[in-house]
């Protein structure tokens, strides 16, 4: 204790310890430019890593081409953002925050996982993870429970996406002393204080949203992006069909081929349609039908092609077809 | 008289930055972060008090950067340290703690000589700013 302050000795040899800090990276942006370079913008492009996500949000997302468009409008503006930054012209980091309305089943989800990744390699979020989150995850029970609540999910989210799926429920304008309303203060706070470290995606029906930022005007203009996704045709929806089973590796005899297309177009006019949900759940059932079928056919010897393919009977079995207008499917 | 505990105590302070770096390597290791103060600095006391839960799962430095902030706002002119916990099997200790804030002035510590039997001395120390109560002891 009798050590001066003044005095400071070098450690010598290996440190024992962790190892200095590295120097805190840049941004990871581009090396300062002179006023009077020329950059290529498409060799940008291709080179930020984000083409590759664009393309594969492309490839494997059918339809959504309103969705495609603003994200890549998006990932265009903070690319300009970022050579503006490289010759020195002023860029602010522009709010982030975005909201996605739509149906459910429409790839809302998927397209903020994509989007994080966006986000991620133009260096926008250190580490571009999504966290998933619904209003138990931030509102607490009693008093006080809230803030603490709602903080922990934030803090896990840093550096990566919030992601809040039915976020009209935060707000339930029938109770003024609904716990709901400070998670959503809380949120604003952080939603403006760490732009830099987090961004917010919130989710959920269009109608429903737009009630929600009516009543909470300061969340209002502070997102961004608003973000509509629309409803899949059902040529879309057979595409996302085509696409699940290929990913499963399954595939779908002729005759199957047009019995999907008629379960689609009859499971659309039913209720509690959730788009590409519905045909990803009607598809696990179809593989359940097959893998009894395949049991029950009396045994004996299949064959590679009898284990991958589904057929028009297996579909042909779900109650849709049996139900008459009006009815609900599980 | 600065007050030397922990990991980096003969560094300058470090900054918000620096301190990111240091928290990003806790979380490489999967070290679970904590946050803790106190306004006694004898060098003994090494039970501070705790700032919230320690913080697991956190993949952002951003977020212990937070509670560091809120904690530093909540008290002013007191000591705060950002703890490491590694909980491995065999070793299941802290596995590195810093200090990243300290009081403006920290007056140090007097040695006292307490007369003991045989006209034997025991020697001790005693923070000059321990003597006043806790939480009144480094207002100017």
């Amino acid at each position: 204790m009798s050590e001066p302050t003044q005095f400071r000795m070098p450690r010598g040899g290996s440190p024992t310890g962790p190892p200095a800090p590295a120097p805190p990276e840049e941004d990871a942006g581009p090396p300062r430019l002179a006023a009077d370079a020329i950059v290529d913008l498409e060799d940008e492009f291709r080179g930020s890593k984000v083409f590759e996500v664009l393309e594969q949000l492309d490839r494997e997302l059918v339809g959504l081409a309103p969705v495609k468009t603003r994200i890549r409008e998006v990932a265009s503006l903070l690319l300009v953002d970022r050579l503006r930054r490289g010759f020195g012209l002023d860029s602010e980091r522009p709010t982030l925050h975005m909201c996605f309305t739509g149906s459910p089943g429409t790839g809302k989800t998927t397209v903020a996982v994509r989007m994080a990744e966006v986000l991620h390699r133009l260096g926008y979020l250190a580490k571009g993870h999504l966290v998933a989150v619904t209003r138990d995850d931030l509102v607490g029970q009693y008093i006080g429970h809230t803030a603490p609540k709602t903080r922990e999910v934030l803090k896990r989210a840093m550096g990566g996406v919030l992601f809040i799926d039915e976020a009209y429920y935060l707000y339930r304008a029938e109770n003024e002393r609904d716990y709901g309303q400070e998670a959503i203060e809380i949120l604003l706070q952080v939603m403006e204080n760490q732009r830099d470290d987090i961004v917010v995606i919130l989710a959920g029906y269009k109608d429903r949203m737009d009630t929600f930022f009516r009543s909470n005007p300061g969340m209002s203009s502070r997102v961004a992006h608003h973000i509509d996704f629309p409803d899949y045709t059902p040529g879309e929806l057979l595409a996302i069909a085509t696409l699940m089973l290929e990913q499963m590796q399954y595939r779908l005899s002729p005759q199957a081929d047009a019995t999907l297309r008629d379960y689609i177009e009859r499971r659309r006019a039913q209720p509690n349609f959730a788009n590409a949900r519905s045909v990803r759940n009607a598809l696990d059932r179809a593989r359940l039908r097959q893998a009894s079928r395949l049991l029950g056919g009396g045994g004996g010897m299949v064959s590679r092609d009898d284990l991958i393919t589904i057929e028009a009977a297996d579909i042909r079995a779900s109650r849709v077809f049996s139900q008459t207008e009006g009815g609900s499917t599980p | 008289m600065y007050v030397t505990q922990g990991t980096f105590s003969y560094l300058p302070a470090l900054t918000d930055e620096q301190i990111k770096a240091q928290v990003q390597y806790c979380i490489d290791h999967g070290w679970a972060v904590s946050v803790e103060y106190t306004d006694d600095p004898h060098p003994r006391n090494f039970l501070w008090d705790m700032w919230g839960l320690p913080m697991f799962e956190m993949r952002d430095p951003a977020a212990i950067l937070l509670e560091v902030t809120r904690c530093r706002e909540a008290n002013p002119e007191k000591y705060v340290r950002v703890n490491a916990y590694d909980s491995t099997l065999g070793r299941q200790t802290t596995a590195l703690s810093f200090i990243v804030e300290r009081p403006e002035h920290e007056p140090g510590f007097r040695l006292e000589r307490q007369e003991s039997h045989d006209r034997q001395l025991r020697y001790t120390l005693h923070a000059y700013s321990a003597d006043r109560p806790a939480g009144d002891r480094y207002r100017p």
